[in-house]
């Protein structure tokens, strides 16, 4: 198989990524929606990776594992914060700040 | 995209057989060149140390004193060892050269007062923004218990170093990935921080979630758009990067321009340029007063310098196939961040669309992509970070009910009862306008300057930026004309007894503005001199 449909699953995962951030209302799923963007990136690193014949974009991949790690610390953390305030993780019942 | 596919094939095909690099390399690694970056991750390293191991009286005060002297430390070697060694290090990922050094010193100066106003405990037992305990509810009893046991946030200090050295990271940052990681180390920190205030905690939590949510988008953009231009060049060195636009490599030349924007994307969002604004009136708003100034101030700088190493030395070849792009974005961030900062009724929420339209004025000074619009940028990053840090200082101090006089209505005849104050705030406004003998002008006239010498479209962006200016002096001499010629002071608005820390950092920051507009040479020469980037 063609090494550059991983690249189109990789485009395709990032897109539905992105359109869950957008389109769902709890936080946590929208905090999913996040993290399948960050892992569609990791497989277009390591695909590329392969193309290229270089082992940096599959080190590359290993970082950004660590480091989304770190952001679902601080993430879950920010959003427990809010569920224990409000009893509500929905994204649509934080709307005090406005102009 | 047939053509891509089949040549990716190809590439496949072919490259196989060096998969495995035969030897390992050490890469070389300048210590000297990086001691400031480590320097300051370090005290917040042990600044974590000392939230487990001392006693909670004393965190505080020791909490102050590492973070103020760590800084100072890392500024010692800033200018002793790190400016005789501009180099390229750390095998490629680390570059300190002239505009690295240059914005490190403005970030840890911006530091350096931003731990001052955290310190501020307003006659208080503890620090006055920061809430007793981040973890418990508002208004619950246990909140109530963790005030009286005398708790205190004293993470803060930490929390904001470690975010400092990851802005320090971005902006000497000499591949994509780095940059990346020192993306999320400077952001991290901060989202933890706009969600610590003391008062009205339901928006500063709220201020959190939001910055999170989008900033952690935004980052993901970022990062995708690393891996398609690793995928384009094979490499994500930002040199490398630029050998690629020069030669192109067959049949990857459609993933360059998505690839750019994806990674532009990040970058704006930081900078808080519109339409990836949407997070800053927020963010600026819930945040403890404190951590506004400072990430107000230091965010955009760390963010620009990131976004000049991005442009000039990794896609600057292929910059005519973007530039009008990024153009629209700045004439959006100008006219939007101007229009809409009239109709605010809040203080920092105004001063959050004025830093929209401010991030504006800077891409102007971005897109002359000269070395004059560089020095521009750099002069206008330093100088608006010096004022910003001042006045939402001064805004931490004008109270009411013991809580902070954030809404316009509440500065209404201010400047007839505490002259000194709505004095300060009324010069920082005119700085943040541009009038003459304030730094605000020559900021604007050194990032405008190269932009209309770049040709007609930055002759136009300059145009659209002075009327925007324009636009924005009506607000901030409305504020001012409320403050001195308002006939009803409002009652029980007070400006609270500021300690020798506030103060120092407003009289810092409110004398850099003076100076910076009165003498600006020395300054100017300096970021002229810093002008130059290591490839």
């Amino acid at each position: 198989m063609s090494l550059v449909n991983y690249i189109y699953l990789s485009a395709i995962l990032f897109t539905i990524g992105g359109a869950t951030v957008l389109l769902r209302r709890n936080a946590i799923i929208v905090f999913m929606g996040v993290e399948l963007m960050l892992n569609a990136a990791n497989l277009a690193f390591v695909t590329f990776a392969r193309m290229h014949g270089s082992l940096e974009g599959q080190v590359i991949a290993l970082f950004v594992m660590v480091v989304a790690a770190a952001e679902v610390v601080v993430g879950l953390a920010i959003i427990i914060m809010i569920f224990r305030s409000r009893r509500s993780a929905s994204i649509d019942n934080v709307n005090l700040l406005k102009a | 995209m047939i053509l891509v596919n089949s040549v990716l094939t190809g590439a496949v095909l072919t490259g196989l057989p060096t998969a495995t690099p035969s030897t390992f390399e050490t890469p070389d690694v300048n210590w000297a060149a990086l001691s400031p970056m480590l320097i300051v991750m370090g005290a917040g390293l042990i600044g974590m140390l000392f939230e487990a191991f001392l006693p909670r009286g004393r965190r505080h005060s020791a909490q102050v004193i590492l973070a103020a002297a760590g800084i100072v430390v890392a500024f010692v070697a800033l200018v002793v060892l790190a400016v005789d060694n501009r180099t390229v290090t750390m095998g490629g990922s680390v570059v300190i050269d002239g505009m690295s050094l240059f914005l490190i010193g403005a970030l840890l100066l911006f530091g350096l007062l931003g731990v001052l106003t955290f310190a501020e405990k307003f006659g208080d037992d503890r620090p006055d923004a920061f809430t007793p305990m981040g973890a418990s509810v508002p208004g619950s009893s246990y909140e109530a218990a963790v005030a009286r046991a005398g708790l205190a946030t004293s993470e803060v200090f930490p929390l904001a170093l470690i975010s400092l050295s990851g802005m320090m990271m971005f902006v000497s940052a000499g591949d994509l990935i780095t940059m990346f990681v020192a993306l999320e180390v400077l952001s991290l920190p901060l989202y933890v921080l706009v969600g610590l205030a003391r008062r009205r905690r339901l928006l500063s939590q709220e201020a959190s979630l939001k910055y999170f949510l989008l900033g952690a988008f935004a980052s993901a953009f970022f990062l995708f758009g690393a891996a398609l231009l690793y995928g384009y060049a094979g490499t994500t060195d930002l040199a490398g990067i630029a050998a690629a636009i020069g030669s192109p490599p067959p049949g990857m030349e459609p993933l360059l321009i998505p690839a750019i924007l994806l990674v532009l994307v990040g970058l704006l969002f930081k900078v808080g340029a519109v339409p990836f604004h949407s997070w800053t009136p927020d963010a600026y708003q819930g945040a403890p007063t404190p951590v506004t100034g400072f990430m107000a101030a230091a965010t955009k700088a760390a963010a620009f310098g990131a976004m000049l190493r991005f442009l000039y030395v990794g896609v600057e070849s292929a910059r005519w196939d973007y530039r009008y792009g990024v153009a629209a974005i700045a004439v959006l961030t100008m006219v939007v961040g101007a229009v809409v900062s009239v109709s605010q009724t809040d203080v920092k929420r105004l001063l959050a669309y004025s830093s929209v339209a401010h991030a504006g004025f800077i891409l102007v000074g971005v897109l002359a992509f000269s070395t004059l619009g560089l020095r521009g940028v750099l002069f206008y990053a330093l100088a608006y970070g010096l004022t910003t840090i001042a006045a939402f200082a001064v805004v931490s101090t004008v109270r009411q009910n013991d809580s902070e006089a954030t809404n316009l209505s509440q500065w209404a005849g201010l400047g007839q009862r505490h002259p000194v104050v709505a004095g300060t705030f009324a010069f920082l406004l005119l700085a943040f306008t541009g009038i003459p003998l304030t730094s605000g002008f020559t900021a604007k006239f050194a990032a405008f300057a190269p932009a209309v010498e770049s040709g007609t479209l930055g002759t136009v962006l300059v145009v659209i930026g002075v009327l925007a200016s324009a636009v924005t002096a009506f607000v901030y001499v409305r504020i001012i004309v409320l403050m001195y010629f308002s006939d009803t002071p409002t009652d029980g608005v007070t400006v609270a007894e500021a300690s020798p820390l506030t103060t120092a950092a407003i009289a810092v920051g409110t004398a850099a503005t003076l100076i910076l507009g009165v003498i600006p040479g020395p300054v100017l020469e300096l970021a002229e001199r810093a002008s130059e980037l290591l490839r």
